[in-house]
């Protein structure tokens, strides 16, 4: 079906150019940059959905809307069954990608949208322990590092650390991406790092957090360590000033 | 009594299992699906047909960790496999254990019922559009067939699977329909005669 002239932009792309005042023809639909609240209950779409059997609100007790997210039990699967979808998303990116860069932008982009919905689920489950809501560049780098990461791969990352040189550019390290556990990088792909994935998840959560960044993954192996991976975040410019006004 | 009680699916689970958290790959499959609806421009049978193939893939390979993890032998009746589907397969991959119900009287098709939530679907909904084509027409957690029909495949068992139900739809519960059509022959060698 790939059609080499046709390059499908990657959803993270996408979504940053939709705005406030985007609403879906007939009000459904999320819209990243309003949330759920996007759900705007328009006569056509009152109309519609008093006249559909389904129905938003509803009694049942399993539907997902009155399902208790924040107490819930941990289910838990085997890494297996993760790692074998995950190879199978990478080959399904690479048979439509162009190049390296395209297949990590597009790993990027399936990333992004398990980042941005994990960090809301993150969130109402742990922010209200902490009661509080990161508007630092600093702190929000440190619940991603921290609590974010352990939640999502059952281990906080490995390093947080600032970049000399640069300003506004940060680094976060894992030692074993889990990810990437089991993938090997054939040699004429020298640069691929397929954790582009995480770093779509990482992105997909600084920027729903009002953070906008862009994040790419690196292999920098050491002895002991051959996986891993800094992920390198660039925080937009726009930040360094909201952020002189905080401080 | 079945042969399958034989193995069992809870130690090894507990003990021979690297266990991550659901929420995780609940996330990234949402993630694939929704990626491959934009991929096919909402063609929803094109997205079925894709998970499938992505399912066989995996069925391919993930027979082989299977078996060496559990060292189940050959069964000798489909009713047996389809024990050591649910209560070992879906027990050590997924966390779930299917009923089984429906047998066809010549023993060669049943239904496996999906418990609720299952990792793939739980909080999935299927958007609610004026247009309800996607809830006629995409089956969401189809990458399953493939990989039952991949892995079977690998243990000589020609099998057709497909959903004949899914919750997400809005039915009473989410039903995958196996037909065993054959069983194939060991492959002699080539280069034996």
């Amino acid at each position: 079906m790939s059609n080499d002239n046709d390059i499908i932009l990657s959803s993270a792309t996408s979504m940053s150019t939709l705005t406030i005042n985007e609403v879906s023809k007939d009000g459904f639909g999320y819209n990243p940059s309003v949330g759920p609240q996007s759900n705007i209950i328009t006569p056509e779409a009152s109309t519609f959905l008093l006249s559909s059997k389904k129905s938003i609100i509803t009694n049942n007790p399993n539907s997902i809307y009155d399902k208790n997210i924040i107490n819930k039990k941990n289910l838990e699967i085997s890494l297996s069954s993760l790692a074998f979808l995950f190879c199978e998303m990478v080959n399904w990116c690479h048979s439509n990608s162009k190049g390296i860069q395209d297949l990590e932008t597009r790993l990027n982009g399936l990333g992004y949208q398990v980042g941005q919905r994990y960090i809301e689920l993150i969130k109402l489950r742990e922010g209200f322990k902490t009661n509080k809501r990161e508007v630092k560049i600093v702190e929000i780098l440190q619940f991603i590092h921290g609590t974010f990461w352990k939640a999502i791969f059952g281990k906080t990352a490995n390093e947080l650390e600032k970049s000399q040189d640069v300003l506004n550019e940060y680094m976060i390290t894992d030692n074993v991406p889990l990810m990437s556990k089991f993938i090997s990088i054939p040699k004429e792909y020298g640069e691929l790092n397929c954790s582009a994935f995480m770093a779509g998840i990482i992105e997909g959560a600084l920027d729903s957090s009002a953070f906008f960044a862009n994040v790419t993954a690196h292999s920098v192996p050491i002895t002991g360590y051959p996986l891993r991976t800094v992920f390198l975040i660039k925080f937009d410019d726009s930040l360094s000033i909201r952020e002189s006004l905080r401080s | 009594m079945s042969k399958s009680s034989k193995y069992n699916g809870d130690d090894i689970w507990k003990n021979n299992v690297e266990k991550i958290n659901s929420e995780l790959f609940t996330l990234t499959y949402g993630s694939v699906v929704a990626q491959l609806c934009r991929d096919f421009n909402n063609n929803y049978h094109e997205v079925n047909n894709q998970l499938d193939k992505m399912g066989y893939n995996i069925g391919l390979r993930l027979i082989e960790e299977f078996l060496a993890k559990t060292g189940v032998r050959r069964c000798q009746t489909f009713r047996e496999t389809s024990e050591i589907i649910s209560k070992i397969g879906f027990k050590i991959f997924l966390n779930i254990v299917p009923t089984i119900e429906n047998w066809s009287s010549d023993n060669k098709t049943c239904s496996l019922i999906l418990p609720e939530p299952n990792p793939l679907t739980e909080f999935v909904e299927l958007p609610i559009t004026t247009d309800s084509k996607i809830s006629k027409e995409l089956w969401y957690s189809q990458i399953l067939c493939g990989v039952l029909r991949g892995a079977l495949q690998m243990v000589q068992l020609d099998v057709d699977v497909n959903f004949v139900k899914d919750v997400l739809r809005g039915d009473d519960r989410t039903e995958i329909r196996l037909k065993l059509n054959k069983v194939l022959k060991d492959e002699i060698p080539a280069g034996e005669d």
